[in-house]
């Protein structure tokens, strides 16, 4: 589409070659899956009682750990690319950690938190919340593991827009928090449009944490993935049909990610 | 925590050698046909098995590769609906032990056993608490207690159809907080104190040692699980595949399970 594209497409053939089978292997396995939808009973079969509680609570959920990704990780991704202080390299890759912890470890890790006999869990008690079992334990798994995404897609692009705006906005008399609102975050809306669709699509897809941290119940805690995994042992046609719903949802997200995620590079190499 | 495990390694020392003494007997039972053969085992064969064989399969099939040396056995735990579907997509597989029967007639239904079917172990529920029962529980109608934070399996796993049995014929509903996917995510929930009690199998509260306590029930009765092993169609060494199965049936096999709480078929 872009003129700069349609110049020079040196790809060599084997390159080519490569990518189609690199192609196939992430697409046939999805094409594999749409052919065993039992489509007579497609509709049925998504739209019971149980499919549609899990699915309601998946984007229930995944819109509220959206929310605290945004509200959260936003500073996070200002801290590590603005700042510099002792010790900020591994904090990085601490925080990240999430991204490439089994989600499994990170329910576990979420259990010796939060859960009853937890760091914090005697804490809560006394307040009076209670935690485990809730829909409130799915949302701060969901939470756990979908933050990286928009810290590490924020933080990428605040280094790329770079800081020269702010400090001409800084000399001309801005304060920190004028500067922040004036200049920086809307030069990196579409990064965090984008870090924030990445999130939800993380926190729909979430399944270990959830299961070890929050239980299964239907409609407090049993969201769409669990809900598969659970169908999968009786009832494999609904296991397949809201399988391809979530690959549906998850594509519409992905591309939508495509669409946001344009404009912040384009206008990173325009400052660059 | 190291006086069971203790006992557990002595129960199985003794297992391996009451195996040993039976084994040298079997031939001498089953009086071979004229051919020589049937007296070597050799080959190798995979094992798909319940995930609640997990500890005793792995037990009894090092025992009986040490009897059979010219054996190998292959083993691949995982729920019984798994290994199912595994097996009628194409996976390599000499034998099946399943952890009920609903998903050997699976199996049997596309046709694909050797043999029929042999029951060779039974489970029954029984309640798990956190140790020291910090919620008080006694017996099955405690579980309904309001506020109770109860964890059982879905109705669609067959420790949860036991379960759903179990109330039907006790005329008690349960309200738990989680029906979890699978007995160990049951368990799991109990070990780390986050549900005042669960409903798992016997086996399990015996395998979880001193992190849970047991409480068994009258009611329990009402839903025992039957375990069935069978030979398959395909496999690459039948007489492997059937001696195996004789020793899990037989004398020696069936001391393994009993010690870690299996009922007798």
């Amino acid at each position: 589409m872009s003129p700069a594209a349609k110049q020079y497409s040196g790809v060599p053939a084997w390159v080519a070659a490569l990518a189609v089978v690199g192609a196939t292997f992430v697409l046939l396995p999805l094409a594999a899956m749409v052919l065993r939808v039992n489509w007579a009973e497609f509709i049925p079969l998504i739209s019971s009682e149980s499919s549609v509680a899990a699915l309601l609570l998946s984007l229930r959920t995944s819109l509220a750990a959206t929310v605290l990704c945004v509200i959260f990780g936003v500073p996070m991704a200002l801290v590590l690319a603005r700042t510099d202080f002792w010790g900020q390299k591994l904090l990085r890759s601490l925080v990240l950690l999430p991204l490439v912890l089994p989600p499994v470890v990170g329910g576990i890790a979420l259990l010796y938190t939060f859960g009853r006999r937890g760091l914090l869990g005697q804490t809560f008690e006394v307040l009076g919340i209670d935690i485990a079992f809730t829909t409130t334990a799915v949302v701060l798994a969901q939470t756990f593991v979908a933050l990286p995404f928009l810290v590490l897609s924020l933080e990428g692009a605040l280094r790329t827009v770079g800081t020269r705006y702010e400090a001409i906005g800084a000399t001309l008399g801005a304060g920190p928090s004028t500067v922040l609102r004036r200049i920086t975050l809307p030069l990196v809306v579409p990064a965090v449009v984008s870090g924030a669709v990445l999130s939800f699509a993380r926190a729909l897809g979430e399944f270990g944490a959830t299961l070890t941290f929050a239980g299964s119940l239907q409609g407090s805690t049993r969201t769409l993935p669990l809900e598969i995994y659970l169908q999968r042992e009786t009832d494999p046609d609904t296991a397949v049909a809201l399988s391809l719903v979530l690959v549906v949802v998850a594509i519409v997200i992905v591309s939508l990610a495509h669409r946001t995620g344009r404009p912040s590079l384009r206008r990173a190499r325009e400052l660059s | 925590m190291t006086r069971p495990l203790r006992a557990l390694t002595l129960l199985a020392a003794l297992g391996i050698l009451s195996a040993g003494l039976t084994g040298c007997a079997a031939p001498a039972e089953t009086a071979p046909p004229a051919s020589a053969s049937a007296d070597i085992l050799e080959g190798s064969i995979t094992v798909f098995a319940a995930a609640s064989l997990t500890t005793t399969f792995t037990e009894l099939a090092d025992a009986f590769e040490a009897q059979h040396s010219g054996t190998t056995i292959s083993l691949n735990f995982a729920g019984s609906s798994d290994l199912v579907t595994q097996i009628t997509e194409g996976a390599p597989a000499d034998v099946f032990a399943s952890a009920d029967t609903k998903n050997m007639t699976k199996l049997t239904d596309a046709d694909l056993q050797k043999t029929d079917p042999v029951d060779f172990a039974t489970n029954a529920l029984e309640i798990a608490v956190p140790p020291g029962n910090p919620a008080g529980i006694a017996d099955f109608a405690d579980l309904a207690t309001p506020g109770l934070k109860l964890v059982v399996c879905a109705p669609e796993v067959p420790c949860g159809s036991a379960t759903v049995a179990i109330e039907k014929s006790a005329g008690i509903t349960l309200s738990p907080v989680s029906e979890e996917s699978s007995v160990t995510d049951v368990l799991g929930k109990i070990t780390s104190g986050q549900a005042d009690a669960g409903l798992v199998y016997v086996t399990d509260v015996t395998a979880a040692g001193d992190a849970v306590e047991g409480i068994e029930f009258a009611e329990s009765a009402e839903a025992v699980n039957t375990y069935p092993i069978v030979a398959l169609k395909d496999s690459t060494s039948p007489d492997v595949a059937q001696a195996f199965i004789e020793y899990v049936t037989g004398s020696a096999g069936q001391r393994v399970l009993a010690a870690a709480g299996f009922g007798a078929p």
